[in-house]
């Protein structure tokens, strides 16, 4: 479903801010894989995430997603395939306009634009029927702007919307980071369930080591823009926090600058 | 006194003119959330394109669409300065601006303004709007319909109404969405770049079609009528949400807004001038500065005037 082909991302390149973000990274995903990726700060993992949603375009290398090659591709082309929920609420909804006009304008990711209604009463019931599965009370409040949620509705709600059109691939770039521990929970419970009922193949940047562990088929540790470890099946099943230390610190030496960034 | 109120229809008909240009300002300013200083060239533009085609002899509704048309050019030029080349948006509107200055001239024939010839009477029942029909309405003249403020009122409306519908198409709504949230928008299939050349575009058209109706309005089209056009937007944008924002919740009445407050802006600039002794010189120092202390204001509450603040100074 995803290709990764030996991608590198150098920014600010020629400067004294030069940082290579990517050094030559590889990640096959299949069909229904659902990968979780932990590494400290600044080791690649969101930049990963936003190489495959173009949001810049890569050094060299390509992507391909399901079996297309969408290197070249911007940002908005991309979207067609992908779903996303972004670390900051804020910035997956559109604040100042309703939950439905949200909602609509997701609904028609990958599809033109025309002068065709914005939203019409068919799909309000289908957005009231999918709001009611959230169990958030937002079936009942679908004209309010989004910008009066809490942090952890708007991001039930960014879910709905990535994927209201089943994506491809979902790309989840630390979305319960910014929620406090209950709502991260009930957040990462309705990102379980949601990849369930579609059998989404998806993406999951996150800092913390145990929802790494608990969730998905497949893990993988990154280290100054490099997969530095790769687990799947059985032995991402058996997997535990003391090993992943264990085995970040074997990887890369002594570079654990602190314990706090992995077990945060 | 009396000078103010029998100047009143005719500012209140100039307030509505400006008002279409300040809708133009809105759909930028507010949605989205970009400040476009094109208008200050596009609204001569569509003055001296309005002015010379009438002069050729083109139907009045024909020029109108033309300066329509030339607004919209304009737009895309700033449009594409800002998306294609990745100039800044307030310098890409200056450079559509000053260019603007030239091309306004060499549409005018290289002079610094034209005027309708209005002593015609044949001409002048041509146009749609005139400030001569002030008095000939009030003198019985010609009927009401013929007032400029039941005129440039139905074209407003009409405005309006085609706003109100394109916003809540589904193009319409991904402009909204780019103003809201370029990111969101993205990520949901929005081409963003696109998005923001088709505002620009719809903007200064409506501010170039302000302009012809001004040009009509005073019978002549100047190389400065643009000046200050964009500060007289924002007064109007800013002065429609003073007072109206709390009744007005729906789309329309938000545009209808925009449009009352550049009324009342024109209105209480005509009182200044008629009833103080003010030189006209000083109208746009004395703009700019209600326009400057109307966009502090909101800054200011939020800085020194929240409660917690008051409190924490209380304490101290």
């Amino acid at each position: 479903m995803l290709d990764i082909n030996n991608i590198y991302k150098t920014f600010n390149p020629g400067t004294v801010n030069e940082k290579r973000a990517l050094n030559g990274v590889n990640l096959h995903l299949a069909e229904g894989d659902f990968v979780t990726v932990i590494g400290s700060n600044g080791a690649g993992k969101s930049t990963v995430l936003n190489a495959i949603a173009g949001v810049w375009s890569v050094d060299s290398g390509s992507i391909l997603i399901d079996g297309k090659d969408v290197t070249a591709l911007p940002e908005h082309k991309r979207a067609r395939y992908l779903g996303r929920v972004f670390q900051d609420p804020m910035t997956g909804t559109a604040a100042t306009m309703q939950i439905q006009e949200n909602l609509a304008l997701a609904k028609r990711r990958g599809s033109r634009r025309t002068l065709r209604p914005g939203i019409t009463k068919a799909e309000q019931e289908e957005y009231r029927e999918l709001l009611r599965t959230l169990d958030l009370g937002l079936e009942d409040r679908m004209t309010a702007k989004v910008g009066l949620l809490s942090g952890g509705q708007r991001q039930a709600l960014t879910l709905l919307m990535a994927t209201l059109q089943q994506p491809k691939l979902l790309l989840l770039d630390e979305h319960t980071a910014a929620l406090d521990p209950k709502t991260a929970e009930k957040v990462l419970d309705t990102t379980e369930a949601i990849i369930n009922k579609y059998h989404l193949t998806a993406f999951m940047v996150t800092h913390n080591m145990k929802d790494a562990i608990a969730h998905g088929n497949r893990l993988i540790m990154m280290n100054e823009g490099k997969i530095i470890f790769d687990a799947a099946g059985e032995e991402k099943k058996k997997l535990t926090m003391r090993d992943l230390l264990d085995k970040f610190a074997e990887i890369s030496g002594s570079s654990i600058q602190s314990d706090k960034v992995l077990l945060a | 006194m009396s000078g103010f109120i029998s100047a009143l229809p005719g500012a209140a008909s100039q307030g509505l003119i400006w008002g279409i240009m300040a809708i133009g300002v809105y759909i930028t300013f507010k949605i989205l959330d970009l400040a476009d200083l094109t208008v200050d060239g596009s609204f001569c533009t569509g003055g001296a394109t309005f002015v010379v085609l009438f002069g050729s002899g083109v139907p009045v509704p024909a020029a109108l669409l033309a300066a329509f048309g030339v607004g919209v050019l304009a737009g895309l030029v700033t449009g594409l300065l800002h998306t294609f080349c990745g100039i800044p948006a307030i310098l890409a509107g200056i450079l559509t601006q000053l260019g603007l200055w030239s091309v306004n001239l060499a549409i005018m024939g290289m002079k610094a303004n034209v005027a309708i010839n209005v002593i015609d009477p044949k001409n002048l029942d041509k146009l749609w709007v005139s400030l001569r029909f002030v008095q000939d309405v009030a003198s019985g003249k010609r009927p009401f319909f013929r007032h400029p403020i039941v005129v440039v009122g139905l074209v407003t409306v009409g405005v309006i109404f085609i706003l109100y519908w394109f916003f809540g198409t589904e193009l319409g709504s991904s402009l909204r969405a780019t103003g809201a949230n370029p990111h969101m928008a993205r990520a949901q299939g929005i081409n963003t770049d696109v998005t923001i050349v088709l505002g620009l575009m719809i903007s200064n058209g409506l501010v170039a079609m302000s302009g012809a109706l001004l040009a009509q309005f005073q019978s002549f089209a100047d190389s400065s009528m643009g000046k200050g056009a964009i500060v007289i937007g924002l007064a109007a944008v800013i002065i429609g949400e003073a007072l109206f924002s709390r009744i007005f919740r729906n789309f329309a009445l938000k545009l209808l807004a925009v449009s009352l407050g550049a009324v009342i802006y024109y209105v209480v600039i005509q009182a200044v001038i008629s009833l103080s002794n003010i030189n006209a010189n000083y109208l746009k120092l004395i703009s700019a500065a209600i326009v400057a202390i109307f966009l502090s204001v909101p800054y200011w509450k939020e800085k020194y005037f929240t409660k917690a603040r008051k409190e924490a100074k209380a304490d101290a």
